[in-house]
Parts: C-alpha cells; sequence; structure tokens
C-alpha cells in the first residue's frame, strides 16, 4: 500500500508539475495523491483493486450503511456510513455498484477519525450502494438497494 | 472564495461532530450543454483535507459521483474545545479553496 502510494505521488508529480510552477497547487496536495484509476475504474472489483489492491471482502453487519430505499433525485442521495468495527477503521468508501464509475468516494480516517462519514452522492439509476471498509489490514462490506426515480447523470 | 466553504464543528462529550457544505458545480463530464449538444468538461473536487492544528486528521477523495454542492459529515476525536479546524479543497482544474473555524 505504502509503495503503491508512493509511486502514484511521483507520477502525479510528473503531471502536475506544470501546476506547481504556475503557483496553482500548494505542494502539500500534490503529495496526496489522488487514485485517478479508482475513480475512473468501471467495476466495483477494478474500483477496490486500484485503491486497496485487492477486492476481497467479508460482508459485516458491523457496519451501517444509512441510504433511502427510494431516491425521487438521483441528483442527491444522501448516504451516512459508521462501523463499530473491534479494530481502528482506517478508511471507507461509498461505492454506487450501477454508475459508469462505481468509486464515489473514499475517506481516509487517522487516530483522531471516529468510524463516521456522511455525504450525498448521485447515482444515475437504481443501484446497490455499498459501504467498504478498512479495518486491521481487511476489507469488510455491505450494501443497500436504493431506487432511482429520476436519474443523477442525465442531462 | 472564502465563502464557498461552510464548516460547522461541534464537541459533545469526547466527539466532535464536523459538518461542511462546499458549493461547487461538481459536473461529471458526462452531460451535455442541451443548447450546443456539447459535452461539458468534468470539474469537480478531488480532494478535501481537514488539518487541526497543522496535523491531517481526515482526508476525502472523491470522484465526480459526489453530489453538486457536497455536503460532508465526519467525527473527530482527541481534539479540544478552540481548536482551529481547516479544511480545503483542490479539484481537478488545480482549483482550490480553504476555510477554518474554531470547534465549540
Amino acid at each position: 500500500m505504502k509503495r503503491r502510494t508512493i509511486l502514484k505521488g511521483t507520477l502525479a508529480m510528473g503531471v502536475i508539475g506544470t501546476g506547481i510552477s504556475a503557483g496553482l497547487l500548494t505542494p502539500r496536495s500534490v503529495l496526496a495523491a489522488w487514485p485517478k484509476s479508482a475513480f475512473s475504474a468501471t467495476s466495483v472489483g477494478d474500483a477496490l483493486n486500484a485503491m486497496y489492491a485487492t477486492d476481497k471482502r467479508d460482508s459485516s453487519s458491523k457496519i451501517h450503511l444509512k441510504a433511502p430505499d427510494i431516491a425521487e433525485n438521483g441528483a442527491v442521495v444522501q448516504i451516512t456510513v459508521s462501523a463499530d468495527m473491534d479494530h481502528h477503521v482506517d478508511a471507507i468508501s461509498i461505492i454506487a455498484e450501477k454508475n459508469v464509475n462505481p468509486m464515489a468516494a473514499s475517506f481516509q480516517l487517522t487516530e483522531h477519525s471516529n468510524p463516521f462519514v456522511a455525504t450525498r452522492i448521485k447515482l444515475g439509476k437504481t443501484s446497490n450502494v455499498i459501504a467498504v471498509v478498512k479495518s486491521n489490514g481487511k476489507l469488510y462490506s455491505t450494501q443497500k438497494e436504493v431506487k432511482v426515480t429520476i436519474g443523477g447523470c442525465g442531462g | 472564495m472564502a465563502k464557498s466553504i461552510k464548516i460547522r464543528a461541534k464537541l459533545s462529550g469526547d466527539v466532535t461532530k464536523v459538518k461542511a457544505l462546499i458549493s461547487h458545480p461538481m459536473e461529471t463530464g458526462f452531460r451535455k450543454n442541451k443548447k450546443t449538444g456539447k459535452k461539458i468538461p468534468a470539474h469537480f473536487i478531488q480532494e478535501v483535507v481537514c488539518d487541526v492544528k497543522g496535523n491531517t486528521v481526515f482526508t476525502a477523495q472523491w470522484g465526480p459521483a459526489v453530489s453538486k454542492n457536497p455536503y460532508l459529515a465526519f467525527e473527530l476525536k482527541n481534539v479540544a474545545k478552540g481548536d482551529i479546524l481547516k479544511l480545503s479543497w483542490v479539484d481537478n482544474k488545480g482549483e482550490s479553496a480553504s476555510a477554518e473555524a474554531a470547534i465549540r
């Protein structure tokens, strides 16, 4: 995981290098590499592999995923994820299975964070929303289907 | 850009609940302009970083699937009332903004 992050960081430096010289970016924000391959992946497995270097995950009842049963407007779907794992939670990802790019958001937690995040995402159509939690070096997940009556990605 | 982020950080017990609203179009790159038929280029926040006293305590990495004018809530522990919390974001065009709030 570490080596991958460093590699990505180096790559990003090359691409965004021009941005720095133009004074657009602070070096700090460049160091934390945005995992482009995870967000451009078109399947859940690819997205997880790109983000966590594995797509092996156990389903867990200790993850609490709050999402509406029916979203009238797929452009704004409130998702809340919390977990009470036995170990510290290092990361939480929110994945919309049927979106063109399933990886919607990922959160890196520290020793100062509780395993709780809430945000709003777009759903292109009725889809399973998957919450993935990384804890103690393993991935755990839970999912819930959200019915969408108006898509969030169309024009 | 100072007003593009609204933050509220409230301590209750030993948990600080942080809620933020960011003004941003969050264009996916899939949408078409109805008049010209041309695709609207992707424009979305990639990373949101939360610092407390200079230490990064929480990072969010986003794709274009996060809703327009994003809402973000998370919880912090081991931080104190009065600590200054700084939230900053960077988008795919290299634009950025940040805001600070004291934990109440």
